[in-house]
């Protein structure tokens, strides 16, 4: 039973993490129309930069904060630079286009970096465990993994419900010229949605740094599991991709978890064993998969697109 | 009396709130140059889209040629004789007139699983695309790309590419729309010569072209049919002028 | 279809008389690699010239092209461990695959558009990805040696590096030969009526999407075939190579060459592949000059370097 809350749990940490990825995917694509494949660099950058600057601050939390900073910066400057070019241009140029910046981003952090990863060993206070119930104790610092994106996605929900920005995003997610027409600096407003949206990714990259991964290709693999998250909640909708992103991190934690037992009951040993990694690993694309035919738009479209 | 050849019964489609079709019925009758009019967001593309296809009403029944083609999609309702011209130019650019008109004529020239022969050397295709683009006056433009030829040329290949399937019927959207008084008067000679052998519901806000041309007219307003009828009862009528006609600049003679 | 005396056509000209002489230069020179790369180049052009079909000419973006090399590969991979190790078998069992996964994926992929349709196409090449790292007996993440080439009759040996490299090239010129019949066939001409204006073929009455369809299972079914020579050519078949990176590997190889320009892909491919070997001997970190060059040909050279080439025939008169 404490194995099951433990991976509930640690599904809900997961999809939370999604969550911030995806929300700055949705956010770029609802408001700005663009798809950013690079957006798993930005994921990347902030998991390396946190390890860097930790290593040379000592501490796990200036560390993170300076790294936040740091990948705003290279954000808003991917903006200026890269991504005012490919507005209102085709899917296909957008997809080419940040392409290409993945294959930049991951020479350059090679070039910096070195092609062998880095680590981030967390501090001691946060290498502990909560006692959650009298008999089940969980890791303290995934504990703050969920505290903190929670804050950050209530923080989010009051920026984009209850500011004047706030209205901008979800005006520009339903009306883009409109909100152009409305005199709005709509590319002082790109410029600060996209940074956001790096500082989500960011964030994300650097929280999961001590637990999973900093390496190149991190980026790439993690990516697809955003996008498909953004695509069954809705593309341009921020609750669309809460809900969706939970739904992925449980199934796809859940599924892995539980699914080569399952597969044990009804296949013989062998089947199971080669069955179950795969299938696992599928779960979440076949739910794409369905959601698409069901209804298309996902589940919570934005705006009258 | 034969039936009428497109019966519209009860149409009805919202969008959210707005009601853009409301109740409305219609009859076309075999040969006739059915005209429909309204001011602007009557909803008269919307009532096109309807008819051809694009668009799924909520709720009443298309009959075309006695058939049910409510339910139907598009591509199958232009294999029944249904031929649609676009309010917005909506050709293929890349393209060449006469290959932009040989396309509507492959669309009835049987299946198109044919991968080998080079299809801009068949006589079947090439020939009839020929005659509807000298029909409409362009012969001398065919083989240059659409991209090339001006705005009036391309409602004229809108036009020859709806006749170059030989239809029952054409539905026109607006297709005077951004044409200078030459190519306006040039177009309805044409509508003119073909009203013997077609039959026509034409979208139009062209009020001389329009009262030139139609047999009846049905008048729109807010998606409801206010008036429908003969040119001269519906000049007459005081609704139709209260709610267009009055507004819009008066038509003489 | 008289072609005209200008940069573009000397250039290919040029391309191919290079492909079909150079085992013989090697030969001379003893430089053996060269056709290693070139036949590299060629199973990597036939790929491209598959996806150039639907991207190009169909405007369809599939960034999951690259499951069909791996479906093509493991098809031989598996056989061959099997030990049926008959071309005869194999080619054929690696083109049903290809034209069965690329029917279904089709079938569910088609009926969502732009980015979704990516999206979903991705989504299937990883489930494929995953479906092979977890096959244990092949190999897994590991991948499958492949120890035996695919079998024929005699004479012809694909063990034999120039016969090898022959028959990538015939087949890449008949695929090149084939598409453009079929681009300018009935079928042709619905497919790319459809990417200009889709709403307009259905409104003249084209079922659009059946069409798309059957050209998307054309084009999986010779991505399987390069699968195929892929597998025998490096001997050795892993899921890395579906991947979903590598189907953007593709399309960079046919925005490169040019989209929907016949030999576009094959420029493309080689373009790309001999880039990599050029820059890679002067720096390991070549890629930092890939990346923003295919930003810059996405911004500034859209028609590749295919279209750069009329650009030059424009200026010479006809």
């Amino acid at each position: 039973m404490t194995l099951f809350i433990e991976q509930c749990l640690n599904g809900l940490q997961f999809g939370l993490l999604l969550f911030l990825l995806a929300a700055g995917l949705t956010l770029v694509f609802g408001i700005m129309d663009l798809v950013n494949l690079a957006h798993g660099s930005l994921y990347m950058v902030g998991a390396y930069f946190a390890a860097t600057f930790s290593a040379w601050t000592h501490s796990f939390v200036l560390g993170a904060v300076l790294a936040l900073l740091a990948t705003l910066i290279v954000g808003m400057a991917v903006e200026v630079i890269v991504m005012r070019r490919l507005y209102g241009r085709d899917h296909l140029d957008h997809v080419l286009g940040t392409f290409g910046l993945i294959l930049f981003f991951d020479e350059a952090v090679r070039l910096i970096w070195g092609p062998e990863g880095l680590s981030l060993p967390l501090p001691s206070w946060l290498n502990t465990s909560l006692q959650i119930l009298p008999d089940f104790q969980y890791s303290a610092y995934r504990f703050s993994i969920i505290v903190v994106s929670l804050a950050v996605a209530g923080f989010l929900y009051g920026l984009v419900m209850r500011t004047r920005v706030g209205m901008l995003i979800r005006a520009g997610a339903s009306n883009r010229e409109m909100v152009g027409a409305l005199g709005v600096n709509i590319k002082l407003l790109y410029t600060l949605v996209f940074g956001l949206g790096a500082a989500l990714a960011g964030l994300a990259g650097l929280m999961q740094a001590p637990i999973l991964t900093v390496q190149i290709g991190m980026g790439e693999s993690i990516i697809i599991i955003a996008f498909v998250v953004t695509v069954i909640g809705g593309i341009g909708s921020i609750r669309g991709a809460f809900v969706a992103a939970i739904m992925v991190g449980f199934i796809d934690t859940l599924g892995r978890s539980y699914l080569p037992d399952l597969l044990r009951l009804l296949l013989s040993k062998e089947a199971a064993a080669t069955a179950a990694p795969a299938l696992s690993s599928m779960l979440i694309y076949l739910l794409m998969a369905v959601v698409l035919v069901v209804k298309p738009e996902g589940l919570f479209s934005a705006g009258g697109r | 009396m034969s039936e009428p050849l497109l019966q519209v019964e009860r149409l009805a489609k919202r969008f959210g709130g707005i009601v853009a079709t409301d109740d409305v019925a219609l009859e076309v009758a075999k040969g006739e140059l059915h005209a429909i009019i309204g001011p602007n967001g009557a909803g008269k593309t919307t009532l096109i889209a309807q008819l051809s296809g694009q668009l799924r009403p909520d709720s009443g029944r298309i009959r075309f040629g006695g058939d049910d083609i409510t339910a139907l999609p598009m591509y199958r309702r232009s294999r029944l004789g249904l031929a649609r011209s676009f309010q917005i130019t909506s050709l293929f650019l890349d393209f060449s007139a006469l290959d932009n008109v040989a396309l509507a004529v492959q669309a009835h020239a049987g299946h198109s699983f044919h991968f080998w022969r080079d299809a801009r050397a068949e006589p079947e295709l090439r020939q009839p695309a020929r005659a509807a683009l000298e029909r409409v006056g362009l012969s001398n433009r065919a083989e240059l790309p659409a991209s090339a030829l001006s705005h009036g040329e391309h409602r004229l290949i809108e036009l020859a590419m709806a006749l170059a399937a030989s239809p029952r019927m054409l539905l026109l959207d607006e297709p005077m729309a951004g044409l200078g008084p030459e190519e306006s008067a040039r177009m309805v000679d044409m509508l003119r010569a073909l009203k013997g052998e077609l039959t026509i519901l034409l979208v139009e806000h062209d009020m001389e072209a329009v009262f030139a041309l139609a047999d009846r007219i049905t008048v729109l307003v807010y998606g409801r049919v206010i008036a429908s009828g003969p040119p001269a009862a519906i000049r007459a009528n005081d609704d139709v002028r209260q709610a267009y006609l009055g507004e819009a600049e008066a038509v003489h003679g | 279809m008289m072609p005209a005396l200008n940069l573009r056509t000397v250039v290919i000209v040029a391309l191919l008389a290079a492909l079909v002489l150079l085992p013989v230069y090697t030969g001379l020179t003893g430089n053996r690699f060269l056709v290693t790369l070139f036949t590299r180049i060629l199973i990597l052009a036939l790929a491209a010239v598959s996806l150039n079909l639907i991207l190009g000419y169909g405007g369809m973006m599939s960034f999951g092209h690259a499951a069909y090399l791996g479906i093509g590969g493991y098809a031989v991979g598996i056989l061959a461990h099997e030990g049926i190790v008959s071309g005869f078998v194999q080619w054929p069992v690696a083109l049903l695959a290809s034209a069965l996964f690329a029917l279904v994926i089709g079938a569910l992929s088609l009926r969502t558009r732009g980015v979704y349709f990516i999206m979903i196409t991705l989504a299937f090449a990883q489930m494929a990805y995953y479906v092979a790292s977890g096959l244990s007996r092949y190999g897994g993440d590991d991948g499958l040696t492949v120890y035996k080439r695919s079998q024929f009759f005699a004479p012809l040996d694909l063990a034999n590096k120039t016969q090898f490299y022959y028959l990538c090239l015939a087949l890449l010129l008949a695929a090149i030969y084939f598409v453009w019949r079929l681009t300018n066939s009935r079928f042709g001409l619905v497919v790319q009526g459809s990417r200009s204006n889709d709403l307009r073929m259905r409104a003249i009455g084209f079922p659009t999407n059946r069409y798309r369809l059957v050209c998307f299972v054309i084009a999986g079914t010779m991505c399987g075939l390069a699968g195929a020579l892929l597998a025998n050519h490096t001997e050795f078949v892993s899921p890395a190579m579906m991947y979903w990176t590598r189907s953007g590997d593709l399309i960079i190889m046919v925005v490169l060459g040019g989209m929907g320009s016949p030999f576009g892909p094959l420029i493309g491919a080689a373009a790309l592949l001999v880039l990599e070997e050029a820059l890679s001997g002067i720096t390991e970190y070549w890629q930092i000059i890939l990346g923003p060059l295919l930003l810059l040909v996405v911004l500034f050279a859209h028609g590749g370097i295919d279209g750069l080439l009329r650009l030059a025939r424009r200026k010479v008169p006809a």
